[in-house]
């Protein structure tokens, strides 16, 4: 096989140490390796911006500022839709929560929730006659009224409301359709002790039933703790002719 | 012989130093490695055609070296350092393929 001159030489020089010139290779070679792994090494570190041009560095920073620029005003349009959004939710959560209050006042007012609380428990004796009527019922039922009585019942049977109507029967009175007869419980819930006083001043409910023209016998029982239970419910009203007036 | 023990004495000790590069020397660094790389491999080749000379190749190392560093920086001060040294990349490139297909040739024959 024949070899190049070249390669005799290289292979000459390779295996004979050192002349002159080869030293002086040797020193700048030293310097290219040293150099060659130095930048290898920074390359490889991470601080990446250190070397870069200072028009790289303002692009760089140009196109950092304004991509924070599009998130800061995304953050202000999200923000602001956040806030109407929650202060949507709050009123409408009032408004419920009003329109629940109010169904419960009304539902109470109209005798159709059962309801508990403070309060009075009349109990009436017809006299052996039978002399007590409706009249002096009515006058009961006015009289707790007139103190505030926001529920009552009678007999536990019967939720007296606006549309309650009462009349004579053959065996006692006739409430809402529904036949009673003595000895009357009427339960309301109110403020106890007016619901009391109510009842008994003079010339009022208790001494017109136990007085001589009809001979009844009345206990009141004023109950706070525990309540008045009133558990029957009036029949919801559903009005046919009654129909709201227009007004804002 | 004492020339690759030259070479093998400057890596390790890049290696064992790790020194900083600082930062003025930091754009031309690479330039000027890539510079020293083609004055080796024209070393080599001048070498193995048999008209090799040390000081033409000190000459040629060093002026390499400085003049790939300078255009650079000319380019840096004219706004298109980028630029320029991206050519310098090519230029030398060029030469370093060359130049290593003639030692190529010479080694291989082929």
């Amino acid at each position: 096989m024949s070899s190049s001159p070249g390669r005799d030489r290289l292979v000459r020089t390779l295996k004979r140490p050192g002349s002159r010139g080869q030293a002086v290779v040797a020193a700048l070679l030293a310097v290219l390796g040293f150099a060659s792994v130095v930048q290898v090494q920074a390359n490889e570190r991470d601080n990446h911006y250190e070397g870069m041009r200072e028009e790289d560095l303002v692009q760089l920073l140009n196109s950092l500022s304004s991509a924070s620029q599009r998130a800061e005003n995304e953050i202000a349009e999200l923000e602001e839709t956040r806030s109407t959004l929650r202060s949507d939710t709050d009123s409408r959560q009032a408004i419920l929560e009003q329109a629940r209050e109010r169904a419960t006042v009304l539902g109470i007012i109209a005798g159709e929730l059962p309801v508990t609380g403070p309060g009075v428990v009349v109990t009436v004796e017809d006299s052996s006659e039978g002399n007590l009527g409706i009249d002096h019922i009515l006058n009961g039922i006015e009289e707790l009224r007139n103190a505030g009585a926001e529920a009552i019942e009678i007999n536990d049977s019967v939720r007296v409301v606006a549309q309650t109507a009462l009349e004579d029967g053959s065996e006692g009175i006739i409430v809402d359709g529904v036949q009673l007869s003595a000895p009357y419980t009427i339960e309301a819930i109110g403020d106890a002790h007016t619901l009391e006083r109510a009842l008994n001043f003079t010339g009022g409910f208790v001494q017109s039933v136990e007085g001589e023209a009809v001979g009844g016998d009345v206990r009141i029982r004023q109950v706070t703790s525990p309540s008045v239970e009133i558990a029957t419910t009036a029949e919801p009203l559903q009005p046919e002719y009654a129909e709201p007036t227009e007004s804002e | 012989m004492i020339a690759g023990l030259g070479l093998l004495v400057g890596v390790i000790l890049g290696l064992m130093l790790q020194p900083e590069v600082p930062l003025w020397l930091e754009p031309y660094l690479p330039i000027a490695v890539v510079a020293a790389l083609d004055a080796v491999f024209g070393a080599l080749r001048a070498f193995l055609d048999g008209i090799f000379d040390d000081k033409v190749f000190v000459v040629s190392f060093v002026s390499n070296v400085l003049i790939a560093a300078l255009i650079v920086y000319l380019g840096d001060k004219l706004g298109v350092g980028g630029q320029l040294s991206t050519g310098v990349i090519v230029v030398l490139g060029i030469r370093i393929f060359s130049n290593v297909a003639a030692i190529r040739r010479h080694i291989f024959h082929a």
